[in-house]
Parts: C-alpha cells; structure tokens; sequence
C-alpha cells in the first residue's frame, strides 16, 4: 500500500502547500516504509508535475492531463482520485481552499470518514487535529480502510528536493459536466503568500479605513518582505478582499513573525495565528486580549506608532 | 422550488470551552447553545430566495438529539416554513450526516441544499460536500454570493487568494461562508408563530442508514498555552527585542 498525495498547483508550478502535506505523508509511512506518490490532475500541467517529481521522499508522480481538469473543479477531481484510489492506504490533501472542496467528495465515494485538517500524526491510523477554533485538540483513530486526511499545512514543514520520482500518466476520467468556472478575481500582489510568508502584518478594525490600512501598513510590509493579512473585522468592513482574513475559517498562518496592528484578538482570529512563532501587537487598548498570546505588546496609538516602527527598520 | 437547509445546534460562538478533566471532550453540561452561525447564514439566504418569489419552501432539518428542536424553532422563526428533526442520541459525524441528508433529499426532492461550510464545535467543514458527493449533485462552497435564475445556480465562492464564480445546474449544494448576507433576528410574534408550525420527526433507521461513527476520539485536551510576554515601552524597545531577544528581524 502506497500513500497518495493530492497536490496543489497551478498547471505551470506546484503551490508550496504541496510540500507540507508530502512531509505529512512522510510522517505516516515513516513507520512503515510505504511509498508516497503526488496526483497532479491539471490541463497542461506537465510543468507541476516535473516539480513534484523532484520532492524528497516522492517515490512516484501521476499525471492526469486534461483540459476538464484546468479549472481544478471539485466534482471531476474527486471522481478521477476516486478512480485511481485503488491501492493507497491514504489519501492526502492540503486543507487549503481547494482541498477542503475537493477531498470530502473523496471520501464521501469511498464510503469512509475524513479526518481534517490534522496538525499531528501519532500513528497510521491516530491523528491530532484542533476542534473549536483550535480551543481544543482531538486524538482521532479512523477504523476505515482508506484514510482520506487533510494537513494543516502549518504544522508540517516543508518537505526538501532533490528526489527523482518517475512521472506516470494515468487516464483522465471524463468530464461530468457539473459545474461550469464562469471566472477568477486574484487579488495580484507582489508580496508573498499568506500561507508561505515569514513575515505578515495585519491589520483590524482599529486601522479605521481601508485607506489607512494601506497607507500605514504597505510600507511597514514592504520593510520586512512581509505578507499583509487582517481580521474579520476588517475585511467585513471593506478594507481589504476576504482572501486576507486571518482565523478559524480564514487562513490558518504561522510565520517567524505576526505583528497584529489595531487587532482586538477575538478568539475566531487568535485560532488563525496562535501558532506563530513571535506575535507582537499594537493596540491602543492595554486590555485587548491579542496581548495575552502576544510576546511584544506596544500599547499605544497606532497611527503614531506604526509610521514609527517602518522608520525605525 | 424547494429548499432544503440543514442546521447543527453547536455551542454558543461567544462561549470560552472547556475541556473536561479526563480528556474525554469538552464540557457540555450548562452551557449556552445555538444555531451553528454558519447554518444561520444558509438559513437568511433561503429565506430571501423566498422572499424574492424563487423559492417556494424553505425546510429546516436538524440531525442530533431531541433538543435540536429548539435549532429548528429558531429556523421556523426566522422564516422556514416546516422542520424535520432526525433524531438520535449517538454521535453523528459528517458521512453519517451527509447519508441521512441524502435520504430526506430522496423524500423531499428540494432543488437546492443550502447549509455552513463548516460547523464551529469539529471544525470539519466536510457535510456540503459529502452530500453532494452521494448524490452525484454539483457543490459551492464558501460562497459569498448566489443568484438563483432559470434552473442554475451561479455562486461567488471564497477562496486562497481571492474569489471565483462557479455556474451550476440545479439541483445543487451550496456552503456558506460568512460574507453571503447578514442574517436577521427572529422577532417575537415570529417566534411565537415558529411554535404552530410543523415539525416532524424521523429516526435513522426510518431512512435506513447506519449511522455508525467511523472515528473515535481517544482523547481531548487543551492545546498548550502561548504565555504572554512582555510590553515594550516604546518602537525603539520593540525593535532591539526584534533584533537581539527574538532575532526574527
């Protein structure tokens, strides 16, 4: 039995999400030996494919090219992982957007249980995964034969390269026609990904304005190579689009940094950045509960403070 | 049209959980719950399709135990027009779920199921999809906008890095996220009025599933405690802690 690994991509390259959840699989079959091969089903994506074959660890690449595959749609993906199951002891997926579309499709055909978004493997079959906004965490033994899981991409590092995986085309399954991409707004940004970034800066309601959160933060970000994330608050109140929300059911980050500025703290977003490994927070209120997780705490008005901060780097 | 919007009774979001001492879960005894709020989401947004003459039915359905008939109560008073409760008292996870859903679809026949994307006690986020899996339907999750128009659905979901429209044929599933509306509050002659309304109730061997849990949770426990750290008098402080302390900069 092999494990098989659903990767993350864009066609051309593979998204570093992919890496985690190969380190994932290498924790689940380091105790036994089991190979990991990567699925890249995609529409001219021979350049993703050649990428995961050069992952540590990857014993083998399947590549199922075509163009009904493109748009990464939920209800063709799943039915061609299905199709190709046979044989695999797990199925892996990053628990990004696309593979929390996809991967409870997998199981429900399969007949078996998903375990999500899990930040911890104890055995084969056991896993750690965060229940109530991360507030708690659960030990869960599947008793399915298929264990289809998805990885919180930050509790894994990244897996290395230099491997030599063999490339495999497997057959397409046919395009069930279901549902129809009638287009995608990506927000374009020079910086780097939230997910992937060392550095990020974020900002909350106490920034006031759309404005201001850019005015004040572009430049501090700019400063440290940094990602720009925000709260729910902020991004319900229209400074930024939504894919920069941070928390529970936005992105889930841990960079080297996380500098949370006019951020309360609300438990919904302290479950998105907890894990981060130096948290400093600029609020104007000393009782905001963000200075409870936080190591630096700078208490004060941030329309002074942050302008400061970027000149003093 | 018919709608279908299945509704998880959770623990209140504003609640701090506990985790019981001997690991076994989380302290459920006395505390305040309520409609999963991404549930409460998907019921605003079928009651507006209502609203704008699309649908003609709105159904709430709750899977759980007997007091998930207060979730429903509180579907009705927001709008939906009748509830089933499908009852049982063992734990339901979300293939189970996602069988018994698929069962009343089969009664039912609504053209649309809309409900969260994820629930706030499992943080899952795996019942949509499921769904729509077993019944070979297509699915739009964490969706921002719906429009329902001639027999399809066409969806703006949320997702990393930004946003994209889906069109589906009816029938469909779709999950909410938390930026598809703002759901309204149940006013009190509505929750009076939520009390006449019908609700019936089916068990899971009525609709002929094993809802036999595939997991098992060994154990609970709380995640390790970040400690708070120091407050920094001034920009240049925080900077040399950066620098010298931390060395992330």
């Amino acid at each position: 039995m092999s494990i098989l690994v659903i990767a993350e991509h864009d066609n051309a390259g593979l998204k570093a999400a992919t890496l985690n959840t190969v380190t994932a699989a290498a924790r689940i079959g380091a105790q036994s030996g089991t190979d990991i091969h990567v699925l890249v089903a995609g529409s001219d994506c021979a350049g993703a494919a050649q990428t995961a074959a050069q992952l540590g660890g990857v014993a083998k690449v399947l590549v199922a090219d075509a163009p009904h595959y493109g748009e990464q749609t939920a209800e063709n993906e799943a039915a061609l992982i299905v199709a190709h199951a046979a044989g695999y002891s797990h199925i892996l997926a990053p628990a990004t957007s696309h593979g929390k579309n996809t991967l409870p499709r997998v199981a429900a055909l399969l007949d078996v249980a998903q375990i999500s978004d899990i930040v911890a493997v104890e055995s084969p079959d056991t896993f750690v995964r965060p229940i109530y906004a991360g507030n708690a965490l659960a030990t869960v033994k599947s008793a399915d034969a298929v264990k289809v899981v998805t990885v919180r991409t930050t509790a894994f590092d990244a897996c290395g390269t230099g491997g030599s995986g063999a490339i495999e085309a497997v057959a397409a399954g046919p395009d069930l026609a279901l549902a129809k991409l009638a287009g995608r707004e990506l927000t374009k940004s020079a910086r780097p990904e939230l997910g992937a970034a060392k550095v990020i800066v974020s900002g909350g309601r106490g920034l006031a304005s759309g404005e201001n959160y850019h005015k004040l933060l572009e430049p501090l970000a700019d400063k440290l190579s940094a990602a720009l994330g925000a709260s729910r608050a902020a991004v319900d109140a229209g400074f930024v689009p939504n894919d920069y929300q941070v928390g529970q059911t936005g992105k889930i980050v841990a960079p080297q940094l996380y500098i949370a500025i006019g951020i309360s703290g609300a438990i919904q977003h302290l479950a998105g950045m907890k894990d981060s490994k130096v948290i400093v927070a600029i609020n104007k209120d000393p009782e905001a509960p963000i200075f409870q997780v936080s190591d630096y705490g700078l208490v004060g008005d941030l329309f002074q403070l942050v302008p400061e901060l970027t000149a003093a780097l | 049209m018919k709608v279908l919007v299945p509704v998880k009774r959770v623990i209140d979001y504003n609640v701090k959980v506990r985790v019981k001492a001997d690991g076994s879960g989380v302290d459920l005894a006395n505390v305040k719950m309520a409609m999963n709020p991404f549930d409460e989401i998907a019921v605003e947004e079928a009651i507006r399709l209502k609203e704008a003459g699309i649908a003609t039915e709105v159904v709430a359905v709750s899977c759980g135990a007997a007091n998930c008939q207060e979730t429903l109560r509180t579907a009705m008073a927001l709008g939906a027009d009748r509830a089933i409760l499908v009852e049982a008292d063992v734990e339901l996870q979300p293939l189970a779920v996602a069988k018994l859903l698929k069962a009343l679809v089969e009664k039912e026949a609504p053209q649309l199921v809309i409900l969260g994307k994820q629930a706030i006690d499992d943080d899952a986020n795996q019942t949509g999809q499921m769904l729509a899996a077993l019944l070979g339907w297509p699915q739009a999750t964490f969706a921002s906008k719906v429009v329902v128009a001639d027999g399809r659905a066409t969806v703006t979901r949320e997702i990393d890095g930004g946003l994209e429209t889906l069109e589906l044929p009816l029938p469909a599933v779709i999950t909410t996220d938390l930026r598809l509306n703002e759901p309204r509050y149940a006013t009190l002659p509505n929750i009076m009025k939520a009390k006449k309304k019908p609700l019936d109730n089916v068990k899971p061997a009525d609709l002929g599933v094993d809802v036999a849990p595939r997991l098992t949770t060994l154990k609970v426990v709380e995640p390790p405690r970040r400690q708070a750290g120091v407050k920094v008098a001034d920009v240049a402080e925080l900077v040399a802690k950066l620098k010298n302390e931390a060395k992330v900069i």
